[in-house]
């Protein structure tokens, strides 16, 4: 009855209804990925059919259509309150960034302003330890100054889940309820639930699966003959290459994604 | 019996079939620069978990620095991290042996980063100490296994390290392995292997090595495949801190994680600090769109529970449930061990808030048993605590609060310190002295005053509240006693006119009779007050003689709070059609109509009743709190 799936959903659960009771105003980032997709089936498990915050899709604009049709699918599906911004434009990024990564601070850059406009004091992510390295050094509670930035130097002590959750003002914090899950958690947790997922992560006729997904340009195919969620799990279980291999931004320098992490990227 | 042939499986099947279940997690821990880093480099290269690429990476990454290569380069994800060559903050990786999954949490051994250590070693279920062979035990390695056992890790294995750096020499290596060994006796852990071994190297790692065929013990990942997972305390007394309560309808439901025991429908719940009992009426779930539910029969440690109850009692955040049988220990006044994280030292007499499970108070460091110095293990009066170091503290909290012991049931027997936004300590709780017993009904005299404020969190007092009838009193003292109560705090009301059917009844409203009827009010105020109780008094008292004389019964803890309303908006809202009565001559002496109104001048507070009732309820119930809720200091009780 009870195994690692359920003590992995039980503490994502808590860290939901923390970050709830404690934040106040307060919304999850939906990027219509495999990991926020879990998030939100889990945010419905914490509040039992309802989830009683917004939705924010950061919309760079260069989703795959698939996405597209999927979010709008599942905002009605799922009762969803969600917030579709569009995020400001290339020109807008640090010019010092590599190209890839400035399409991707893009997003870092609508999160600010939709943190602006909405005065959020909470923003729910779904990242993983597993992902990436600088992931891996988060907090579940991770605070952020009124620039957005994280200060990796000096990050808050957490024990025993005991999350300190008062903020100072002008900054906001991110809570990751999906920091202890791994990518194969993620799918046995989707096979196990039925949750459904962007179709892209299956393999197409060509052997060409997405196992990371992001923008159209910066975010790339792997091959792949996994055509359901069971070929995935059985393909993750012995795989040797990185998840984020297919994410241009992760490789346009040795500290490429540090440094957009430290700006306040997801 | 014939044997049943095993399945063969592939190297893929076999490691496939590894990835599920829990991740074991341990965390390693060590002094600075005695190689941690480099031993998790190790443990993923040997048992092949490295992601394709990362050594050719880390390779370049090296290269590029003019290094020699470096294991460490794996984990010291940022970038400050590999300039200087060390960890700041813990971080996580995954690895499988042959038996298990596991997640290693590593943690930084500098000193400066004490608190990432602590955070990253709070999550393990065992660990690994990392001890250079050539240094033996260092500070940070004593002050690592300390912690380890103040976190509660009881698995430890030793990895003596850079063995090859000593010309695996077997005498230094029992040298060193016997110094480590008595530190952790003398500190409660029963090392489970001392591993003697070359991160660099790889030996006895994942296999013995030939350099050291003295050694006859487990490899390092021989000795973490002994390790037993820690048991959630399903089998102990149900605890299940409260974290929120979501009102769906008519439902309310009440959420949190049951920290031990188990819980079903039909169970008796009750409800510290309050003591409210009910019976769990359904267990909630939620398992996606029009799918039937299976029916949650038992919920049990470690879950994460929604459920209604059968009967409409208060709880709210902070509030622990357990079974009516097997009850928390209600307590303000702790003897704790701690470790103290922030950079501003730690002193006597010190206000923080302690958090244990959901539950926040206001806590004050009475005294500062003794410091530890984890080098001798020698126990020191101190002054106050510096960062980093180790403490035993007694914490005097208001009001009580609901805990257990650390020894007994250690999730909801430890907690930490909060200052500001951030967490300051982390404790475990030694000892606590229980309230006195509310069931014993005692004459004044054997109950000090000062007991009853260390048992209700506060001081009694008398909030006299005067103003026009139909002004407000009677709602606002109503409200703002149901909000102190749900706080708490040991409050009552006494209406003016309530007490007029009792114990005033042979009084009428000639002057002389309201007089004593306000003379008796004060008196009955006074009992209360002295008994420990905030005495919310609704009386309209019009003359600022009869409040000067309620005053002066009452004593210094006295404060008169004016309602203000004007006489129109009382005579349009006339709750109990007196106004209309004293319009039309029935009723004689009508205090704004018939009879003078004195508002207060000096009145300690003034509430403005065309604002909103909630205003006026938090108003008071701040000012209330600000004014009778303050514990006062005597450090020698």
């Amino acid at each position: 009855m009870h195994d690692d799936l359920d003590s992995l959903e039980a503490q994502s659960i808590y860290i939901l209804r923390e970050a709830y009771s404690r934040i106040k105003p307060m919304a999850m980032l939906w990027s219509l990925g495999k990991d926020s997709n879990v998030m939100i089936w889990l945010a419905k498990k914490a509040f039992l059919g309802k989830v009683p915050f917004p939705v924010a899709h950061l919309d760079t604009g260069l989703e795959f259509p698939e996405t597209y049709a999927f979010r709008d699918r599942y905002a009605t599906e799922w009762a969803l309150e969600l917030i579709k911004d569009a995020c400001p434009p290339l020109e807008a990024t640090d010019p010092t960034l590599p190209h890839n990564s400035r399409v991707a601070a893009r997003k870092t850059l609508g999160l600010k302003a939709a943190i602006a406009k909405y005065q959020w004091k909470g923003v729910i992510a779904g990242i993983r330890r597993d992902e990436q390295a600088t992931r891996a050094k988060e907090r579940v509670f991770s605070p952020r100054d009124d620039a957005g930035a994280w200060d990796f130097r000096d990050q808050p002590p957490e024990l025993w889940d005991h999350f300190a959750a008062d903020l100072p003002d002008g900054v906001h914090m991110r809570v990751h309820p999906l920091l202890h899950w791994t990518e194969l958690d993620i799918w046995r947790y989707i096979k196990r639930e039925a949750i459904p997922v962007v179709p892209l992560y299956f393999a197409n006729a060509e052997n060409k699966r997405f196992r990371s997904l992001g923008e159209i340009g910066i975010t790339f195919p792997i091959s792949s003959p996994a055509r359901n969620i069971d070929e995935i799990i059985a393909e993750l279980a012995v795989t040797r290459e990185p998840e984020r291999a297919g994410r241009a931004m992760d490789h346009d320098s040795e500290d490429a994604f540090e440094r957009l992490r430290v700006a306040g990227y997801m | 019996m014939s044997a049943v042939p095993l399945p063969i499986q592939s190297a893929d099947q076999q490691r496939a079939s590894l990835q599920q279940g829990r991740a074991f997690p341990i965390v390693i821990v060590g002094h600075v620069d005695h190689g941690k880093s480099t031993l998790v480099g190790r443990l993923l290269h040997d048992t092949d978990s490295l992601p394709t690429g990362k050594l050719e990476q880390l390779k370049a990454v090296s290269e590029k620095r003019g290094l020699e290569f470096e294991w460490s380069f794996l984990l010291d994800a940022l970038q400050v991290e590999r300039d200087q060559g060390i960890t700041v903050d813990t971080t996580q990786i995954w690895f499988t042996t042959q038996q298990r999954r596991y997640v290693i949490i590593d943690a930084p051994g500098h000193k400066e980063f004490l608190k990432n250590m602590v955070t990253g070693a709070a999550q393990a279920d065992a660990a690994i100490l990392v001890v250079d062979a050539a240094q033996g035990l260092a500070e940070q390695t004593r002050r690592h296994a300390y912690l380890l056992h103040l976190l509660g890790i009881r698995q430890v294995a030793v990895a003596v390290n850079k063995i090859d750096l000593i010309g695996n020499d077997a005498a230094r290596f029992r040298a060193v392995a016997e110094s480590v060994r008595n530190y952790l006796v003398g500190i409660g852990i029963e090392p489970q292997a001392i591993v003697p071994l070359s991160a660099r190297e790889g030996d006895n790692i994942a296999s013995r090595s030939v350099n050291t065929s003295w050694y006859q013990g487990p490899t390092l990942i021989g000795a973490l495949d002994a390790f037993t997972p820690r048991a959630l305390p399903v089998e102990q007394p149900l605890r299940l801190p409260v974290q929120d309560l979501y009102r769906y309808g008519d439902k309310r439901i009440v959420v949190g994680r049951i920290e031990s025991g188990r819980l079903k429908a039909g169970d008796r719940i009750r409800f510290a600090p309050l003591g409210r009992e009910a019976t769990v009426a359904t267990l909630e779930n939620w398992s996606g769109p029009d799918r039937p539910l299976p029916a949650l029969t038992e919920a049990r440690a470690g879950d994460s529970v929604a459920f209604t109850l059968d009967e409409d009692v208060f709880v709210e955040r902070g509030a622990l449930g357990s079974s009516p049988e097997h009850r928390p220990i209600d307590a303000n006044r702790f003897t704790v061990r701690l470790f103290w994280l922030d950079k501003q030292p730690l002193r006597k007499g010190d206000r923080l808030t302690m958090k244990v499970g959901t539950a926040e108070r206001e806590a004050q460091v009475e005294s500062i048993v003794e410091s530890l110095d984890v080098e001798t293990l020698d126990a020191a009066t101190a002054q106050q605590i510096e960062r980093n170091g180790v403490a035993r503290v007694v914490l005097r909290v208001r009001p009580p609060m609901a805990i257990d012991l650390y020894e007994t049931l250690p999730r909801t027997g430890r907690g930490v310190l909060i200052r500001g936004p951030q967490i300051v300590a982390g404790l475990v709780i030694e000892s606590a002295a229980t309230r006195v017993s509310t069931d014993i009904t005692a004459v004044d005299s054997s109950v000090t005053v000062q007991e009853r404020i260390e048992m209700n969190g506060h001081r009694g007092g008398v909030i006299w509240m005067t103003g026009l009838s139909g002004a407000g009193k009677s709602t606002i003292a109503m409200a703002t006693q149901r909000l102190l109560f749900s706080r708490g705090r040991h409050v009552a009301v006494l209406d003016g006119d309530n007490l007029r059917h009792g114990l005033n009844r042979d009084l009428g409203f000639t002057d002389t009779d309201r007089l004593e009827n306000l003379r008796r009010l004060a008196e009955v105020a006074k009992l209360m007050a002295v008994n420990g109780s905030l005495v919310l008094v609704s009386a309209i008292s019009p003359l600022q003689k009869y409040r000067d004389m309620a005053r002066e019964i009452v004593g210094e803890d006295f404060r008169e709070i004016y309602v203000s309303a004007d006489i129109a908006l009382c005579e349009a809202r006339d709750p109990k059609g007196l106004y209309r009565k004293a319009r039309t001559g029935e009723i004689k002496n009508f205090t704004g109509i018939s009879a003078p109104y004195e508002a207060p001048q000096n009145a300690d507070l003034v509430l403005d009743t065309a604002k909103p009732l909630e205003f006026a309820v938090t108003t008071l119930t701040e000012y209330i709190e600000s004014i009778f809720g303050e514990l006062p200091w005597h450090p020698d009780i």
